[in-house]
């Protein structure tokens, strides 16, 4: 075929413009495709000068060769431009750790005591709370601790010094030994019904050792109305269970003895650590004693002006730094009241 | 208390599984601590039989045998020991066997014949002292049987946790009745060999004085003392016990003295009825008299202490002296000791309070105090009591000086309740048949004497539970008979208490939340402390001085608590606590409570990036001041942060100081950071509740001011100055942007910048307004604040 504008030459240079990088890519455009030194704008001035007869064909060819041109060269440059992104993301590394600010934490004892609130609140009960120091009246005689019984040796008491005082109608000041001397003030404060839950911190006369403290956190609950019975307790308390430990949980109860509820009970679950299978956290039997509880006593109704023929409740109380010890796998309670950051950044971050 | 395995399968009639007692136990309400494995150390021993005896072939006081372990195979032991016979079986210790000695028996030569096992003696086993040779067994047990079982010394002794309600459980009886209950056998007395065949009969009743044998008998205190049953027996030999008592005691811990206290011991164990014996030689008078105190009598008791009594204490004594503390421990001068030939024998009923006051007084508790003080059995003394004469008698003869007599001042039966049904429904939530209801009230050994009548049943409560007193008491025993396990766990429809949350306990775990936002780790630290303040309220009766007071703040605590993280290396700490701390109101009136929060920080203020080289800058005190901001925003909602003091204060809405914060004084190490911290004392009432403040529609305008102040004129004055008088100028807001001290300003002159936002609400503000609005402020500025525009 004839090429009397001799375009067979720029063939070559078309092949040639997919190895081209990006400064050479963009001389070679103004090269090829340049409005004034333009190889191809210097064949169309060449086109006029050529027979009529061939005019035509020869122009048609330019064309073609000029978008030829332009595709390749549009090519080519997409081509760079996804290169240059893919190495500019080689510069940096997304690997690399991203800014930290510090984490706080929540105690694993005050986040138990929030998750038990939190469900009980769920099943219609509402926090109350009381003072830390009480007087014997509403810390043991209201709550039918027989004056001087065995069963006042159960709680070793601290004391208020009295500082030479003679003590009042409620007799000496001591911090409070559980946090029952708050249901007495709630059933005080008002009529039933009553569905309250009560954390705080309460105190013994007992010295540090692994399992005890003298001071510690309780959450006690207290149900009082009309035709309140011991299924309501077992189903409300199992119902807990379940809701804190897990749908499989599986709980049993004892009898025990309370002053200030009967029938009393405690109430194990299946071992946390095996399960049931039996170990030494669980001294073999499969069962840890999780909560103490009973039907509201008699006496303590009446000392607070209720009528036990009409009114009657249940009562329950555990220690949320047993039940974080058990959870977490704890060895010594005496954890829980240091402040070492290794220790308090294990537990409750906020972030997950 | 320690309970035998074997004595209450004497009662049983029948073996049971220790660790299966234990559970059920535990189901009835007597949970059971420990099951310690009695006589351990001879369960590797087996019954061995000598089928062969022949000479040692070097050795002349040697012999070799030959030895049937029941195993099926032979072993040959050499054997030093003159009386072993062909034919006859004695303990064998088979290879691998440790010694009571912690010897471990192996496979030996003895003069070149091999040893494959050893016969033993009984001091070997740790039986006795006698080693004349080795044990011949006069058993029919079959070679291979556990030496525990032909010796029948193998006991389980389960440590019971008893409850203040029940003293019964004091007693093997009272456990033995519960697990004749849970296995549904019968249970009655052990079959006792010692027991002496007498004639005995019912002791004379009299009110509160009587004569027996010889000694006079009166009881003065009878608020103190209920009943008083009394025996002398004359011609005892006082000497060891029968091996039999002395293994039932040794099984539950206790050390075998004499067979007189042997005994009473043995009754007190198995009927949780505590007895004394006297030498009655030693009694002046001769007599015994129940009554208070005089103050400061002496006594010395049987732990060899000079004790003195307080007035009103509860005693036992002869026609001159004190000769015991009545239902806590005897006296040293009327011991019974190896010499004693004639027994004056107590068995009585003490009221459980004076014991109590009796044992507190003197500070002594003993196995006879706990149990008074919980309640013996008043009615069930008299078989308690005949059953100890029999025994006495047997194990250490004499003969009874008179009929025994029973000094009961105000006799009584044990108390009648009446139990209705329907209350048992009321508080338990099921129906119960009358049968079952019978069922479990006679388990217990109640009787019940009537059938339902008006809708209720007389019961008549067992003696030995002296907490039941009225019907829930029954309800109880009938609900713990029944099992738990039998009532349903169905969830049934509740009315919610229509009652707030404490507004306390809200904002406690707001803070809680918030301060763990910020970065902070939440501690729980003692609330009493040691502090040398005369506000603290003090505790009367402290673990030690290291915890005399109750709190008055909690920042100390968390200052000892960041020194103690610089012990063990950590240098970021970042500490919150909320608790409550307390104020001394006056001598015998309850201290003041207020919830506190209290915050520390120490070390890097962010953790290290690379991107800044790992380089971080420490807390400083602006860091600190923006944490004690936020924390106050919400601990005490309108408080406002003051200078004073070379710290920050807050003030609150009624104009008190409510919280502080600051650098802290710490004894931490060079390399660590310095220490801020703060405490408010948060209140929960003044939340005020969020109100929805319009968007603005027009853009707002900024301009910066660089002011000229004096060093000692504070940046927030023109703060709140601009704050209180720009909203005629739709100033905004206005905040500090820079500050510059140094050269090119006047002496005594700093540079603060201050950036002004002002916003009108219905227009776009103009330039010409925005300047006209800075300058007029500009000038208000300079008039009363004595600051100047910085023109340069």
């Amino acid at each position: 075929m004839a090429d009397p504008l001799g375009l067979s030459g720029l063939r070559a240079r078309l092949a040639a413009i997919s190895t081209l990088d990006l400064p050479a890519l963009e001389a070679e455009e103004i090269g090829v495709l340049g409005r004034k030194q333009g190889e191809l704008n210097a064949r169309l001035k060449l086109l006029s000068s050529l027979p009529v007869e061939q005019r035509r064909e020869a122009g048609a060819a330019l064309n073609t060769l000029k978008q030829e041109f332009e595709a390749a060269f549009e090519a080519r440059r997409t081509e760079l431009a996804g290169t240059t992104r893919a190495s500019r993301a080689q510069a940096t590394d997304p690997t690399m750790p991203g800014r930290a600010d510090w984490v706080g934490t929540r105690h694993p004892v005050s986040e138990v005591t929030a998750e038990i609130v939190e469900i009980f609140r769920g099943l219609g009960f509402s926090v109350a709370l009381g003072p830390e120091v009480e007087d014997e009246e509403l810390n043991f005689l209201a709550l039918n601790f027989p004056e001087d019984h065995p069963a006042m040796d159960m709680h070793d008491t601290l004391y208020l010094d009295p500082e030479g005082s003679t003590p009042g109608a409620g007799g000496k000041l001591l911090l409070r030994t559980h946090t029952s001397p708050v249901q007495i003030r709630v059933m005080r404060s008002g009529p039933p019904p009553y569905r309250v839950v009560i954390p705080g911190t309460v105190y013994r006369n007992d010295p540090f050792d692994p399992s005890h403290a003298p001071a510690f956190t309780q959450i006690e609950g207290l149900a009082v109305d009309r035709g309140i019975t011991f299924v309501d307790l077992k189903a409300t308390l199992t119902h807990f269970a379940e809701r804190f430990l897990g749908p499989d949980t599986r709980v049993r109860f004892r009898p025990s003895f309370f002053p200030f509820t009967e029938p009393s009970a405690e109430m194990d679950v299946g071992c946390l650590l095996c399960g049931g299978g039996g170990c030494g956290a669980c001294k073999g039997t499969g069962w840890m004693e999780i909560l103490g509880c009973g039907m509201v006593h008699e006496q303590v109704l009446r000392n607070v002006d209720l009528d036990p023929e009409e009114w009657t409740g249940w009562a329950f109380g555990m220690g949320p730094q047993r039940i974080a010890m058990l959870r977490y796998g704890l060895p010594d309670i005496r954890l829980l009241y240091g402040g070492d950051m290794r220790f308090l950044t294990q537990f409750g971050a906020l972030t997950p | 208390m320690n309970i035998s395995r074997r004595w209450i399968e004497g009662f049983l009639r029948q073996p049971i599984d220790p660790v299966d007692a234990a559970a059920r136990l535990g189901m009835l309400g007597a949970p059971v601590d420990a099951i310690e494995a009695v006589g351990a150390e001879l369960a590797p021993f087996v019954v061995g039989l000598v089928t062969e005896v022949r000479p040692h072939p070097s050795a002349d006081k040697l012999q070799v045998t030959t030895v049937d372990d029941g195993s099926g195979e032979s072993f040959q032991v050499v054997c030093g020991a003159p009386n072993v016979a062909a034919g006859t079986k004695y303990p064998f210790a088979r290879l691998g066997t440790t010694m009571p000695g912690g010897m471990v028996i192996e496979r030996r030569k003895l003069r070149g014949e091999v040893s494959e096992g050893m016969l033993c003696s009984a001091r070997e086993l740790g039986l006795g002292d006698d080693h004349d040779g080795i044990l011949a067994l006069d058993t029919d047990a079959a070679p291979g049987t556990g030496m525990l079982e032909v010796l029948g010394l193998g006991d389980h002794m389960l440590v019971v946790d008893v409850t203040p309600n029940r003293p019964d459980l004091f007693g093997h009886k009272g456990v033995a009745r519960e697990l004749a209950i849970a296995y549904g056998i019968p249970f009655r007395l052990p079959d006792v060999a010692n027991l002496a065949d007498v004639d005995l009969p019912t002791p004379t009743r009299y009110a509160d004085e009587a004569v027996v044998g010889g000694v006079r008998l009166a009881i003065t205190d009878r608020a103190g003392c209920g009943r008083f049953l009394a025996a002398t027996i004359r011609g005892v030999s006082v000497g060891p016990s029968p091996e039999w008592l002395v293994e039932r005691l040794k099984a539950v811990g206790m050390r075998a003295i004499n067979n007189v206290v042997d005994v009473t011991n043995y009754l007190m164990l198995e009927l949780n009825q505590p007895m004394h014996a006297y030498d009655a030689a030693t009694i002046a008078g001769p007599a015994v008299i129940v009554r208070a105190a005089r103050p400061g009598e002496p006594l010395t008791t049987l732990d060899g202490v000079s004790r003195t009594l307080s007035e009103g204490t509860l005693v036992i004594a002869d026609a001159e002296r004190v000769i015991g503390i009545a239902g806590v421990m005897g006296g040293a001068a009327t011991e019974v000791t190896d010499t004693t030939r004639d027994i004056f024998l107590e068995c009585a009923w003490f009221e459980p309070l004076r014991v109590r006051a009796a044992r507190r007084s003197v500070n002594l508790s003993t196995d006879a105090s706990q149990r008074f003080e919980r309640g013996t059995d008043r009615w069930g003394a008299v078989d308690a009591f005949r059953r100890a004469i029999r025994m006495l008698i047997g194990v250490a003869g004499g003969t009874l000086d008179g009929n025994a007599v029973d000094c009961f001042p105000a006799p009584s039966h044990a108390p009648r309740i009446f139990l209705r049904p329907s209350r048992i429904a009321q508080v338990l939530g099921i129906e119960l048949k009358w049968t079952e209801i019978e069922r479990c009230l006679v388990a217990i050994g109640a009787t019940v004497v009537s059938k339902p009548e008006d809708g209720r049943i007389a019961v008549d409560v067992p003696g030995w539970r002296p907490d039941i007193t009225s019907e829930i008491d029954l309800v109880e025993e009938v609900a713990r008979i029944h099992g738990y396990d039998n009532i349903p766990t169905e969830l049934r429809p509740f009315r919610p208490a229509a009652r707030r949350d404490d507004a306390a306990w809200t904002m406690m775990e707001q803070l809680r939340t918030g301060a763990a936002s910020l970065g902070l780790s939440e501690v729980m630290t003692l609330p009493m402390v040691t502090t040398t303040s005369d506000t603290a309220p003090r505790i009367l009766n402290p673990l030690s001085a290291d915890h005399g007071r109750l709190r008055e703040a909690i920042l100390p605590a968390l200052v000892r608590q960041v020194e103690t993280n610089c012990h063990a290396m950590t240098r970021d700490v970042r500490l919150f606590e909320i608790g409550t701390v307390f104020t001394r109101a006056g001598a015998g009136e309850r201290p003041t409570e207020t919830t506190n929060l209290a915050f520390a920080v120490t070390g890097a203020r962010h953790p290290a990036h690379w991107s800044r080289g790992g380089e971080v800058a420490d807390w400083d005190g602006w860091d600190a001041r923006w944490l004690f901001e936020r924390l106050l925003a919400l601990a005490h909602p309108g408080a406002v942060v003051q200078v004073g003091g070379g710290h920050w204060l807050a003030l609150g809405t009624e104009g008190g100081t409510v919280g502080w914060c600051g650098a802290l004084e710490a004894d931490t190490p060079p390399w660590a950071g310095a220490v801020f911290g703060g405490e408010i004392s948060a209140d929960p009432s003044t939340r005020a509740a969020v109100r929805f403040e319009p968007l603005p529609h027009h853009p707002a305008v900024t301009r910066d001011l660089a002011l000229l102040l004096g060093v000692d004129r504070h940046a927030t004055e023109i703060l709140a100055l601009l704050a209180q008088r720009g909203a005629r100028f739709a100033l905004e807001h206005s905040t500090v942007v820079d500050e510059y001290r140094g050269q090119g300003l006047p002496d005594g002159k700093r540079s603060v910048a201050y950036r002004l936002t002002f916003r009108a609400l219905d227009r776009t503000l103009t330039d010409t307004e925005v300047d006209q609005a800075t300058a007029r402020l500009v000038q208000m500025l300079e008039r009363e604040l004595d600051v100047t525009l910085r023109t340069s």
